[in-house]
This record gives C-alpha cells, structure tokens and sequence, in this order.
C-alpha cells in the first residue's frame, strides 16, 4: 500500500514562493516521475513528501492518512539522494541494514534481508566494504539497496543518476525501473532528463515555477501538451514553436510541430528553406533549416538520407500532429 | 594544487622551518637542561649550555618539598574533567546551531566569541566572590566549573565549524531510515564526528592544563594544579633557577607527551576548514 495525494500543499522559504498550490494523487504502486527545468521546486516538493521539509500549507495523505505535520521517521517512505548519502562510517551490510536495525528488527533477520537485497542488485562481494571502496555505481546500488530492504511504502528518488556516466546511467535506469515493477511499491522520481521521465514512468508531473503544469502518462505528454511550457519542454529535439503570421492560417497565435512530423523533401510542398546545419547521429539526421518568414525550424528525418549543410529543401508539417496554442499559451482541443 | 617547487627553494624552506622551529622550542629545551643542572651552574655566566655536572636532585627536591603527584592528579581532574564537561553541553549546543540554525544563530556565536575577548582580570572580583560564598574556593569543582565555562566557546566554535562540514544530506538520509533524534545523533552524527571531538577535546585539555590565571586565584592548596606548583618556586625566597625548571619540566612534560602523539590530530582539527 502507499497511495500519496498531495493536497494544495505550498511551500514559502521566508517571503519566496517556491511550491504554490500543488494537488496530485500518486497512485498505488505507480511510477511518477517530476521533471522540470532546474529551480522548479522538484526535490522540494519531494522533501515536502518525504517530510524533510514543512509544508507552509495544504495536506499531505499517505494511504488516507494526514501525514502533513509528521516527523520523516513516521511516513514509512525512502528516499534515494542524489549524492547517494551513505553512512561512511558503516559497512554496505551496515548501511544496508541500518533502517531495520533502527526499526529494532532482531539481528539474524536483519541479516537476511540484507543479504537478499544485496543478491538482487549484485552486492553480495562487498557487504564488508566501506562505501569509500566502491565506485559510483556501487555505492548507488548500495543507496538503492538501503531504500528497498525496508520494504517501504513509497520510494523517493531525488536525481539518482545524475553523478553516473551516460552508460551506465541507462543500465541503472533499467535496473531502477524493473525492480521497482517487481515490487510493485509506489515511486516518485526526480530528474530533470526528459528522456529518463519518458521512458520509466507511468505518469509525468511537468513543474515549472512551482506549480503543475501538466499530469499523464509519457504519451499524452508527447501527443496533447497542454500547452507551450510542456509542448517545449517534453521530446528531444525541442518542438519547433511558430508564431505570427505562420499560425494566423491555423487559428492559433503558436503552431507547434516536432522535427519528427515534418516531411522534408526536395522538390515537395510546404515551408521552402535552406539547411544550416545536418548533425548526422546514424539512426537519424537532425536537420536545422532556415526558413525566411518562420525561423529556424528542426526536422527529423531517417539516417540513410543524405541531406547536407547548404541543400534547399520543403519542410511539409503533418497536418495530424500539429499543435495549436491559443495567446495564453494554451493548447486549443479539435 | 601540485606545483613545482625547485630543490633549492625547498632547501631554504626546510631550513628556516628548523631555525622557526628550534626558536620556538628553544626555551623548552633550555628549561629541560637546566632542570638537571646544580642551583650553582644554573646561574653560571655565561651560561653552560650542557649541565657541567648532571643530577637529579631538583626533581627529588621538588617532589618531597611540594608534593608533585599531588598537584599532576589536580591538573588531570580539572582539565579532564572541564573537557568531558565541556563537550556534554558544547556538543549538542554546536550540533542545534550547525544543522538547525535560527534567524540569530551567527549573532551568539560571535557573543560567545566576544567574551573570549574580555581580560579575564575584569570579571575576577564577581567570580571570586561568587566563589567565595558558594565555598568553591580551592576546591576541584570549582576550578573544574571555571574552567569548563571559559573555554566552553572555544568548543562549542570547534565543533560547530566540524559539523558544518558533515553533509546534511546523511543526516536526512538517517531520518529516513527512522532515526529518531537521538540515534540519529548516537549511530550517524557522532561516530562521523568523532574527529572533530576527540581534537576540540585534546586542544580543550591542552588549555585547561596550561590556563595559569584562574587556578591562581581561586586555588590555594588543596585544589591547586601543576601551574600552582611552578608558580610556587618563582618566590620572593631568592631565585631557585635549576628547581623553578624541574617543576615546570615536570608540569608540561605531560602535556608535551599528549601533544606529541596527537600532533596529526591537532594539526587537522585546527586547520579543519581552511583544507580539505
Ligand atoms: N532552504 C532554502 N531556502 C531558500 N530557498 C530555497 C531553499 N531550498 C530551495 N530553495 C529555492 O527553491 C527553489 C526550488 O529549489 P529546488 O531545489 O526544489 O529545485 P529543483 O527543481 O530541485 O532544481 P534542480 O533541478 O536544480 O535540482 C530554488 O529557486 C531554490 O533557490
Ligand atoms: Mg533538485
């Protein structure tokens, strides 16, 4: 169990507002992912969750209970640090087991726990090892292991990879996302990599400035931003974002369109422009036009097309996948 | 930073860190040696460097007039005791201001500092008197007490500067297993902070062993320290250079053998901060 719903909670740090009025239910056993850009206020609404911050106002529920104005040793969560915050001064095993040991979990069982724990994320060789003597990537797991040994009701992951080289970053991401299925327990996680948030969560929370900006799933994100802020913010390469006389045909103050969905092509229809730059990845080509009147716009387009710096080309948007935002920058629905 | 530094600049960097370093010991090491000269070589001018005729009989001299072993157990008590003292009430004091600091925090501990920069002279008539009544004069408790107050900001700046050091984030990561506050003092905090508190307690020791104005004038005979026992041989009686320097040999030879052997400690713990 671990159902978490945030109710208008708020935040203030003295006179600056840094959460303002967030409403979110974290179901049962779901994956949730915050991203935003840096200073959004992401791990503080997660140390808000976590109770290591006080909430200014609103409510925090764990499984229907009001946890707002209890102690982080009360809620039942864990939570995984970016730095990792390992006790230096104790073993894996140690480090592993303190949650229990704090719980007063008799000794002999405690060391069975930690053992399975350390067997599932492959830690069994160093349990006697001081976090010092291991390499990033060890001492994650081992923050990792910490967090799960407990059997918790929700998990907290604030940035848990950032400090890991890109390879093994997607290996954790993997391994992250497999157990958390296989235990089924309820996680929010952290990052500011769109691509981690699109790829491990059931549902996306976008935050700008404190507030939510959009809640779904990976997908609905993707296809029906709800307006410019995720538009821009969710898929990479950017979505181009075009105004003024551009979108005037469309009814719309913005059009947008991602690189993916438009039609390039030599001698088509559509937006006439000239490539600046080709980036050439082998599974695809990121074209970067200018286009006179619009700007420069991105496409997508396959690797095996030989496009090159200099070409003129038609960039023809898919009419099915363009977005409209109105001047509030909101999405306009059909 | 690794920077190259040539042979001979190192050279002449090693040799002035002697010569600064035989300076500064210099009168150690003249009161050692004159310590095991005779009263009559002591005063010999121009002076001998090495005593002309070894003995021993200062420090035999010493002992039975003033009861040494007396006056070492006085010195252990109250510098001892005022460290243990001192770090029950400086430890969580640093803790509260290092890891939950309030809106005045820096306020107090620049006026704990600033009564440090008071002549001790200034407040003697208050304190002696306040001695005087509650019949703390010449007692252990009393030294121990005072000492313990005046070297109490001292401790509670040490420690304060160690656990700011000590990441937040492994304190919180303690919460979230479920330590409550005092394990999470017990098993996370003190253990990581051991360093810092074993050197405040040496440089704590340190001080309390060497402070020479309060045990003066609050002490006479049962409760004086070792400083008490040297000052004792600078007497209007005539000068006794060779016992003056067997007490006061035996008074830091202590102190030297703890500084001695937690040199590496010391060095970190005061220069905590400033490297890392
Ligand atoms: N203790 C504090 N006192 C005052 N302001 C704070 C405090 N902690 C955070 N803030 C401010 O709150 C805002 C949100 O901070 P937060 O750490 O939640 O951002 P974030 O979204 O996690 O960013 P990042 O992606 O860089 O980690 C920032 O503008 C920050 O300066
Ligand atoms: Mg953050």
């Amino acid at each position: 169990m671990g159902k978490i719903v945030l109710e208008n909670v708020q935040k203030h740090f003295g006179t600056v507002k840094v959460i303002s009025n967030v409403s979110l239910t974290v179901e049962d056993g779901s994956f949730v992912v915050f991203v935003g850009p840096s200073g959004c206020g992401k791990s503080t609404l997660l140390r808000l969750i976590a109770g290591l911050e006080d909430a200014t106002g609103g409510r925090i529920l764990i499984d229907g209970a009001d946890v707002t104005d209890l102690p982080p040793t009360k809620r039942g969560l864990s939570m995984v640090f970016q730095s990792y915050a390992l006790y230096p001064h104790m073993s894996v095993r140690g480090n592993i087991g303190f949650g229990l040991k704090m719980a007063g979990m008799p000794k002999d069982e405690i060391r069975k726990k930690v053992d399975a724990a350390a067997a599932t994320l492959n830690l069994t060789p160093y349990l006697d090892r001081k976090p010092r003597m291991l390499s990033g990537g060890q001492r994650q797991r081992v923050a990792i292991g910490r967090a799960i040994v407990r059997e918790p009701k929700g998990f907290l992951f604030d940035e848990p990879l950032s400090n890991l080289d890109a390879a093994l970053r997607v290996n954790m991401r993997i391994e992250i996302a497999r157990l958390q299925r296989s235990l089924g327990t309820t996680a929010i996680y952290v990052t500011h990599d769109q691509v981690e948030a699109m790829t491990m969560a059931d549902k996306i929370v976008v935050l700008n400035a404190g507030s939510v900006e959009q809640v779904g799933s990976p997908l609905e994100l993707y296809d029906r931003p709800a307006n410019l802020f995720v538009a821009g913010f969710i898929g990479s390469p950017k979505m181009n974002l075009i105004g003024g006389a551009t979108a005037e045909p469309y009814q719309a103050a913005t059009i947008g369109i991602r690189p993916e969905h438009l039609i390039v092509s030599r001698d088509g229809g559509g937006w006439a422009g000239t490539i600046s730059v080709a980036e050439h990845l082998g599974s695809d080509t990121f074209l970067y036009v200018e286009v006179p009147g619009v700007g420069l716009v991105t496409a997508r387009t396959p690797g095996e097309v030989s496009f090159h710096a200099g070409e003129r080309v038609m960039l023809q948007p898919d009419p099915a996948r363009l977005h409209r935002f109105d001047k509030q920058g909101q999405a306009i629905r059909g | 930073m690794a920077r190259a530094i040539s042979p001979q600049k190192k050279w002449t960097f090693t040799i002035l860190a002697w010569v600064v370093a035989l300076i500064l010991f210099f009168p150690i090491l003249w009161t050692i040696l004159t310590a095991f000269k005779t009263e009559g070589d002591a005063i010999l001018f121009p002076p001998a460097f090495l005593p002309p005729h070894w003995t021993l009989e200062n420090f035999v001299t010493v002992q039975t007039r003033s009861d040494y072993f007396k006056h070492f157990f006085n010195s252990m008590v109250i510098s001892i005791g005022s460290s243990l003292i001192g770090l029950v009430i400086a430890v969580p004091a640093a803790w509260s201001m290092a890891f939950a600091p309030a809106k005045r925090t820096k306020d107090i501990l620049m006026w704990m500092l600033s009564t440090k920069m008071m002549p001790a002279v200034g407040v003697l008539v208050p304190i002696y008197l306040i001695f005087k009544n509650l019949g703390l004069l010449d007692t252990l408790t009393g030294l121990t007490g005072i000492m313990t107050l005046i070297n109490l900001p001292i401790m509670v700046w040490m420690l304060y500067t160690y656990f700011r050091e000590i990441p937040v984030d492994i304190l919180e990561a303690s919460r979230m297993d479920g330590a409550v506050l005092w394990k999470e003092i017990v098993y996370v905090l003190l253990p990581m902070a051991i360093p810092g508190i074993a050197s405040t307690m040496l440089l704590n020791i340190i001080l309390a062993w060497n402070e020479a104005f309060w045990t003066l004038n609050l002490s006479a005979a049962n409760a004086a320290p070792l400083t008490a026992f040297i000052a004792s041989y600078s007497s209007p009686e005539g000068l006794f250079w060779a016992k003056l320097s067997a007490a006061s040999t035996l008074a830091i030879a202590p102190i030297l053998v703890i500084g001695w052997f937690s040199q590496k400690q010391l060095v970190r713990g005061m220069t905590f901060g400033a490297v890392k």
